[in-house]
């Protein structure tokens, strides 16, 4: 098993948790971390090597902060140009099958905002629907995200936990353990 | 002379060059040095090994380098910057061979010569070496600045006023001329018997003849030439340029050097101005090198263990006389003071003219044998000094007022180190520089401008001045502690020597170099630069762009045309420096050569890619085909 974790945020300098989460994983074996905001300043995503880059790879992390009820532009930009229609979905679009999706979202509302009487007045699976019907397309396995809220909020203990936590997710999914897959039959 | 004995003489020239070169340069003393060294010790006064005719023959062959120099210097100088260095030609020349003229002569005077045998010593003194100089200043990176430019500037007046000079001297003739003395080559011209506004005539003629050749026979003639893609005929019609010019200056009796100058700025701006320089450059150097030669060969060693006395006092007050009259030129002009030092330090020996203006003197009877006799010996001497003069004020003077300075500064700060060094503060350096000090990150300049310096410095920066490539003022810098190092040097040759300095000491230092085009970026990254960038790059695809988006081309759609062809050529480029490093090329080509032919490698490539210029991106296309209408 091989995992790629595609990392998006055009302003890591000044990210605590996102930068903390990253280098919390990055030792891990068989892991390869791919900064898309280092890699592409300039926007101008070379198509054939990111997909060469996921062909690499079996599971694909993609660790982003939630901006707008979405990823960052560029983790967008990415989407729009690697995920071809011929290539990922559409006629003879398989070559992301079987693979598997983690999104691993940070917001900085609490985890109380994201709830139908919250002030985003929609659930983190709800708001995340684009995403995991993108991974569905592309015929790849959803699996349950990797969410941490209240990004400002952390404390230090806090961010330790979930440091771990998330290493840990990653460790067992290399370890092929059994993955919490979304249905589509919940909500 | 047989041809065992031309091949004999080749051989011998060629060995002395060969073997002593190498060494002078290696340690530190250029190039001139060295052939001037193996003049003297292949000369008639050490080994002797230059044959019966003491090397006259090759003398006379050589004097084309010089021409050939002029040549090389002219294609490098459009008219529109000769235009702007009228002033300093004009001014500074003038008053530069007219006071020198006039303090010799008054030496002379001392010495109990007549006037008139003063005046044309005075004269004579005046000139320095055209080749030596140029050839010094090239080799260390000085052309282009100030000291660099006025001293050309010099050096062009002295070439045209050689012309004058020439018609002069006849007329102080005081005694009668050495019976059975051969007049001239200057002398036996077509236009000799001619009256004086004739001659003028013929001479204007004849310089606009060549303005206007230049342009209407010999481009055309060029052209067609190169249509013919036989290199070897386009070398012999460069050549063969350059020797007609002489020719014909001869014939008008004009220098031949002025002529080829003026046909080099003339094709200056021509498209073939690269392959000429490329094709002439050896041959260029090679006979330079014979010239140098020459002239450590032509020191008369008998006069001077005869009079070593007066020998060198005669070398002695020359070169202060000459000293003494430029640094107060430079300092009326003024110079920073440092500059007026590289300026007068440059200038302070006796020209090649000289050789030819003596004879000439004694033959037409202004001068006597014993009168000429030491002086060309005097001169030949300070021209032999004159790199030795050039490396004394390197070594000594320049650094010796930069660190005053730079200690009154670092006393202000004394724990002030920066993390990032530029080398050069010209115009790029200075885009580097704002772009950091915006960003609240302050540099550490080199800058060897000092009019710069001083700018730099009242606006608050820390500027040393001198040299980049000398390890004691990167040290002084901060290398040590510094983290990164610009190189922005004007110069690519200096910008490699700091690599090789900064690799070797600074291990730790991340390089970042500023190459002109892709020859330099290629020897950039072999130098073993860190990151690298060419100065027009990035400018000409913005420009690109904008012709694209002229034409249609969506600003976004410009804008990844051109991320798709930067990616190309960035990578092309980088395999072409792989290619060329294993083929190693480089040492065997000239650099104009080697630009024409990297060129057609780098157009190739574009053809080869030409699918992957296209840009998939969004392409809706076989999606359409899918979606049922």
């Amino acid at each position: 098993m091989s995992l790629l974790v595609l990392y998006a945020h055009p302003a890591s300098h000044r990210s605590r948790l996102n930068r903390r989460l990253l280098k919390e994983v990055a030792d891990l074996p068989s892991v390869r971390v791919h900064d898309l905001y280092e890699e592409y300043p300039d926007f101008h995503v070379e198509v054939r090597r990111e997909q060469t880059l996921l062909l690499e790879h079996d599971i694909i992390v993609l660790q982003h902060p939630f901006y707008w009820y979405s990823v960052p532009a560029l983790l967008k930009q990415w989407m729009d140009l690697v995920l071809k229609h011929g290539w990922a979905y559409g006629e003879g679009g398989t070559a992301l099958r079987g693979k598997r999706w983690l999104t691993a979202v940070t917001t900085g509302g609490p985890e109380g905002a994201y709830q139908a009487e919250g002030s985003n007045r929609f659930t983190m699976r709800q708001l995340l629907a684009p995403i995991e019907q993108t991974a569905q397309l592309c015929g790849m396995q959803f699996l349950d995200p990797f969410i941490t809220h209240g990004a400002h909020r952390l404390s230090d203990e806090a961010l330790a936990t979930q440091a771990k936590a998330y290493r840990q997710r990653l460790s067992s999914l290399l370890a092929g353990e059994q993955p919490t897959v979304v249905g589509k039959d919940k909500q | 002379m047989n041809n065992d004995n031309l091949l004999y003489q080749a051989f011998v020239f060629l060995a002395a060059a060969v073997i002593l070169v190498p060494i002078a340069k290696r340690v530190g003393l250029g190039s001139v040095l060295g052939y001037l060294i193996a003049g003297v010790v292949i000369g008639p006064f050490a080994l002797g090994l230059m044959g019966d005719s003491g090397g006259h023959d090759v003398m006379h062959f050589a004097e084309f380098g010089v021409v050939m120099m002029l040549f090389v210097i002219g294609l490098e100088l459009e008219p529109a910057r000769l235009w702007r260095l009228r002033l300093s030609v004009l001014g500074l020349g003038g008053l530069q061979v007219v006071l020198t003229t006039l303090a010799a002569g008054g030496v002379a005077m001392l010495f109990g010569l007549s006037v008139q045998m003063a005046t044309a010593v005075g004269l004579i003194i005046a000139m320095s070496s055209t080749a030596i100089v140029m050839q010094t200043l090239g080799e260390k990176g000085w052309t282009n600045t100030e000291g660099g430019q006025n001293a050309f500037s010099v050096l062009l007046f002295q070439d045209i006023s050689v012309i004058p000079i020439l018609a002069f001297l006849p007329l102080l003739a005081t005694v009668t001329p050495p019976q059975g003395a051969t007049a001239h080559e200057t002398t036996v011209t077509l236009v000799s018997g001619l009256p004086a506004w004739a001659q003028t005539l013929i001479v204007l003629g004849t310089m606009v003849g060549i303005a206007g050749g230049g342009r209407f026979l010999v481009r055309p003639a060029f052209r067609a030439i190169a249509k013919t893609r036989l290199r070897e005929v386009f070398t012999a019609a460069a050549l063969l340029l350059v020797v007609g010019i002489s020719l014909l200056m001869d014939q008008v009796g004009l220098s031949r050097a002025l002529g080829a100058f003026l046909a080099g700025v003339v094709l200056a701006g021509s498209e073939y101005r690269h392959e000429l320089e490329g094709d002439i450059e050896p041959f260029k150097g090679l006979l330079l090198g014979l010239f140098f030669i020459g002239v450590g060969a032509s020191i008369d060693f008998h006069l001077m263990s005869a009079q070593p006395l007066l020998i060198l006092a005669l070398v002695a007050l020359l070169v202060i006389v000459k000293l003494g009259v430029l640094l107060l030129l430079g300092r009326v002009f003024r110079m920073p003071l440092n500059q007026n030092f590289m300026f007068s330090f440059a200038l302070a020996q006796g020209g090649e003219f000289a050789f030819v203006l003596f004879s000439l003197s004694t033959s037409q009877g202004i001068l006597t044998t014993a009168v000429a006799g030491p002086l060309v010996v005097a001169v030949a001497v300070s021209m032999a000094l004159s790199p030795l003069l050039m490396v004394v004020y390197e070594r000594l003077l320049m650094p010796r007022f930069v660190p005053k300075r730079n200690e009154h500064r670092a006393a202000d700060k004394p724990d002030d180190h920066n993390s990032v060094i530029i080398a050069g503060y010209g115009r790029f350096g200075q885009i580097v520089g704002r772009l950091l000090s915006a960003n609240g990150i302050s540099a550490t300049v080199l800058e060897a401008d000092s009019d710069q310096v001083d700018l730099l410095r009242r606006w608050g920066n820390k500027v040393f001045y001198g040299d980049a490539s000398r390890l004691d003022l990167l040290s002084a810098a901060g290398a040590n502690k510094a983290k990164v190092l610009v190189l922005a040097l004007d110069s690519p040759q200096k910008n490699i020597e700091v690599v090789h300095t900064a690799k070797k000491h600074f291990p730790h230092l991340k390089l970042l170099g500023r190459a002109k085009g892709r020859i330099e970026a290629y020897d950039l990254l072999d130098a073993g630069v860190d990151d690298m960038q060419r100065e027009t790059f990035e400018s000409a695809l913005r420009l690109g762009m904008l012709a694209l988006r002229r034409l249609g081309f969506g600003a976004h759609q410009a804008e990844r045309a051109v991320g798709i062809f930067r990616r190309h050529d960035e990578s092309a480029l980088r395999e072409l420096a792989e290619l060329r490093r294993s083929n190693d090329e480089k040492a065997y080509f000239s650099a104009a050569r080697e630009r024409s032919q990297m060129m057609s490698k780098v157009l190739q490539a574009d053809i080869s890619d030409k699918g992957d210029f296209h840009d998939p991106a969004w392409d809706v296309e076989a999606l359409r085909t899918q979606i049922p209408s």
